[in-house]
């Protein structure tokens, strides 16, 4: 496997983590009323977005490169 | 004395498919996954043997820094980026790119490590060491060797990024092979922070 398939690997747990970590910060919030984990919870899913973008970007700049 | 050369460093081995720097990567990175995995059992049974976790009561994350915790994933998340970028300027023959984001790489694994002295630091201070029970014993051990492992792979990329960078005049082929592994290396220890992260300090 080449460092072009581990990384979409690597990008699609980190969507799949970010998306959980927003879900587990609108938990908290709803338990607590904290700002710190409002913006935790935008952030979250903010950065589930940018990495889902930013993962069709780089296959579009990688498109000749090997998977092996 | 004559110089041995090790065979397919930068053409497929016609055995495994790949060349051998690479089959070696993926060996040592199935070691690491063994390792690792049995810190993680560990983690498990300590926790499901203890009958309150943390044991001084509470929530994880109420003893644990999240704030700082989140900007380091976001930290190691990005340098993953910057890492497969430099790679990608080998590919495409710009060595000045690969200069860039390689340094963008050993600067945020720096970031890393600050962030978590002063993580370090404010538990210390608070009398919190390894010894304090089983929660603070098994999240100093996976995070300090998960330290340990930053520290290897900024030793990697800081050649790469100074005196490895001769081979790119003598055989660039071979120095983008190079960049590659340390880049699944390091992803790899990027991929482990993410599960450490909600394993420790959020659920």
């Amino acid at each position: 496997m080449s460092l072009k398939a581990f990384h979409v690997f690597f990008v699609c747990i980190s969507v799949l983590f970010t998306l959980g970590f927003g879900a587990w910060a609108v938990a908290d919030y709803s338990r607590t009323g904290s700002t710190a984990s409002l913006v935790m919870a935008i952030g979250g899913f903010i950065a589930a977005v940018a990495l889902i973008w930013y993962g069709l970007w780089f296959l579009r700049k990688l498109k000749g490169v090997s998977y092996l | 004395m004559s110089e041995t050369v090790i065979p397919y460093m930068v053409k497929p081995n016609p055995v495994t498919g790949i060349p051998n720097g690479k089959f070696a990567i993926w060996l040592f990175l199935a070691s690491e996954v063994m390792l690792f995995g049995a810190l993680f059992s560990s983690y498990v049974l300590l926790r499901t043997g203890a009958p309150h976790w943390p044991p001084e009561g509470g929530l994880s994350s109420e003893i644990l820094n999240v704030p700082l915790a989140t900007i380091n994933t976001m930290v190691l998340i990005t340098s993953s980026i910057t890492m497969v970028l430099s790679w990608a300027s080998c590919k495409l023959g710009d060595l000045r790119k690969f200069r860039m984001w390689m340094a963008s790489t050993i600067a945020l694994s720096f970031v890393f490590l600050v962030i978590k002295y002063f993580e370090y630091h404010h538990k210390f201070e608070l009398g919190h060491y390894p010894s304090h029970d089983n929660f603070y014993a098994i999240y100093f051990t996976l995070t300090g060797l998960h330290g340990i492992h930053i520290i290897g792979g900024i030793i990697v990329n800081t050649f790469l990024l100074t005196i490895g960078t001769r081979m790119w005049k003598t055989d660039p082929e071979h120095f983008t092979n190079r960049v590659e592994n340390a880049g699944l290396y390091w992803h790899f220890v990027d991929l482990v922070w993410i599960f450490l992260f909600p394993a420790l300090y959020l659920l």
